[in-house]
């Protein structure tokens, strides 16, 4: 006999997360996995590989310095735009949280504008800026503070500067969510016990947000280390990171073995940041941060 | 010593606007040169302007490739921001309204996408159609770009869905109505600025895909990104800043289009009922 339909019903709500079900199962756990098993794969000459077994890859990535230096800078790059996003997103989150100003809307709408114009656009942009006749250089030699352009493009620092433009506004709608979810009776509180207002925020209001800044730091970390477009245009090929890395051994020397091997690395280091955030902070804040 | 405290405070909170000012000037003046640099009428992209002139526009209009490209962009953007809404509205509905196993690694599962770094699963999909023997397509290309975008789809609609009580629903079960007219009926129009903003952000997301893009689409494609970073390859030139700029209007006057028809909408609508106080 057929069991009768209830109102909640399991089989149901499985039925309508079907597709989304099927589109995870196929596009990234399925990759993912093949992937994995893609590392063990022989290289045989640019787009041949066979499926005879060796560990070769994983030999090559863990004895090439060329590897790991890459993995180093790349992470290094990645920690010190996450730092810069913090520091340079808190004030704003603050602020935005904090003023007294009626329209606050505007001002966190005019952080989201940015967020819908084209990421390649928004990269490319800087370009503008920083170029031997962008907006700096040129006003520099107008007003006769240097004689030749300085070169401030195709650096790593043009690269974490190109990051922190695309993901400063991450960071800001993260702590001010955290930091809109503070009950303000508490810093009244505080402030009623004697505190002053320095040490009611140091005290009350920066614990609290605290959550909202660590998951900032996390999806800014994982965004930066994993980018591609932003060192591609903004750095030189010294200053490639890992994505670079994996996009020229792929489309470049169509050595898929080794690709999927550098792959695997970035997803695994990646995730092992992410573990340790969930860990100790629980996924929700992120969920919070990336729902806007 | 009171007076130095609050003296203190105040030079705090002006510390706090000069960097906000700061970080807001920091956003958007890359974003100003290059509208402003798209009127330059010299031939190298670049300050100081030689004069004003319009003739990067004309010469971007005449652009077969950029036309292409951006027609091309524009489809995919509207196919996956529909079917990336759909989907992931239901989904969204699963996962607030339903208990079953499973749902826990599943809301996990969802997110991931907009975790893991592009260029793994741009190379873990080429991977896997590699390893099965088939093409890239247009399809799969859609679909890559609706595996990236349902994470926020579900992200918003769950978040406005959690603020919507189930009684609703329920009160309109038992009075007869269908499951599926009980959903059409109160808890869609219920859920609309999630829809619609759901619908918005997928569509940018579509829209402005660069690095997937470059691993998933079929050969001879050219998204606009892709076109857009094929044209740096070669130099920055004034016309690329116009291009900027038309993108720039495009991306950002849609969804500031969008929200002042959706806020005018409810605005129409509330007009016609009685206020939530008065009810």
């Amino acid at each position: 006999m057929k069991r009768r339909w209830t109102l909640y019903d399991p089989r149901l709500a499985w039925m309508l997360v079907a597709p989304v079900f099927l589109l995870l199962i196929f596009f990234l756990v399925l990759p993912i996995a093949v992937m994995t098993a893609y590392t063990f794969f022989t290289f045989v000459t640019a787009g041949v590989e066979t499926s005879a077994l060796t560990t070769a890859n994983w030999h090559e990535f863990f004895t090439d310095s060329y590897y790991s230096g890459f993995l180093v800078k790349t992470l290094r790059v990645g920690a010190m735009t996450a730092v810069l996003c913090g520091v340079l997103g808190y004030f704003p989150a603050y602020f935005i949280w904090a003023t007294t100003f009626k329209h606050k809307w505007l001002l966190l709408l005019l952080l989201i504008v940015p967020f819908w114009i084209s990421f390649t656009i928004r990269t490319f942009s800087w370009i503008n800026i920083l170029g031997e006749q962008g907006v700096i250089n040129v006003a520099l030699l107008k007003l006769g503070i240097i004689n030749e352009p300085l070169p401030m493009l195709y650096n790593e620092g043009a690269v974490i500067l190109g990051m922190l433009h695309f993901l400063l506004p991450y960071m800001i709608l993260n702590v001010y969510v955290s930091l809109e979810s503070i009950d303000r009776t508490l810093i009244a509180a505080a402030r009623s016990m004697g505190c002053t207002s320095a040490q009611a925020f140091r005290e009350v209001t920066l614990p609290l947000s605290l959550p909202g800044l660590a998951a900032g730091l996390l999806l800014c970390f994982v965004l930066a280390a994993g980018s591609y477009v932003t060192p591609q245009l903004l750095g030189s090929g010294r200053d490639a990171l890992f994505g670079n890395l994996i996009y020229d051994t792929i489309m470049g020397e169509l050595n898929w073995p080794m690709g999927a091997t550098l792959s695997i690395v970035l997803f695994v280091v990646l995730g092992f940041f992410a573990a340790v955030y969930t860990r100790y902070m629980g996924m929700s804040q992120i969920v919070k941060g990336l729902a806007g | 010593m009171k007076a130095r405290r609050k003296q203190e405070g105040r030079w705090a909170w002006r510390l706090t606007g000069f960097v906000t000012l700061c970080v807001y000037i920091f956003m958007f003046a890359p974003i100003v040169a290059t509208v402003i640099l798209s009127f330059n009428a010299s031939m190298f992209g670049g300050f100081p302007m030689t004069g004003f002139s319009l003739q990067w526009y004309a010469k971007l209009m005449a652009n077969e490739q950029v036309l292409t490209a951006f027609r091309t962009s524009l489809w995919i953007a509207l196919v996956t921001s529909a079917v990336t809404t759909a989907i992931g509205v239901v989904t969204a509905f699963a996962l607030v309204r339903f208990e079953f196993p499973g749902k826990q690694a599943l809301s996990t599962l969802v997110i991931l996408p907009a975790l893991v770094p592009e260029t793994i699963l741009g190379v873990g999909l080429l991977v896997l159609i590699k390893a099965i023997d088939q093409p890239r397509t247009m399809l799969l290309l859609v679909l890559g770009h609706i595996l990236l975008a349902v994470p926020y789809v579900v992200l918003i609609t769950q978040a406005r869905m959690v603020g919507i009580r189930r009684v609703y629903e329920e009160a309109a079960l038992s009075l007869g109505a269908s499951r599926v007219s009980s959903f059409r009926e109160i808890t869609l129009p219920l859920l609309i600025p999630a829809v619609v903003g759901g619908a918005l952000l997928a569509f940018t997301i579509s829209f402005d895909n660069t690095s997937a893009s470059l691993f998933w689409r079929p050969a001879g494609v050219e998204t606009m990104p892709t076109q857009i970073l094929s044209m740096l390859k070669i130099s920055i030139s004034p016309e690329i800043n116009a291009l900027g700029t038309v993108m720039i209007l495009v991306t950002v006057g849609i969804p500031l289009l969008g929200g002042l028809i959706l806020q005018s909408l409810t605005r129409l609508k509330r007009r016609g009922q009685p206020t939530e106080e008065a009810r």
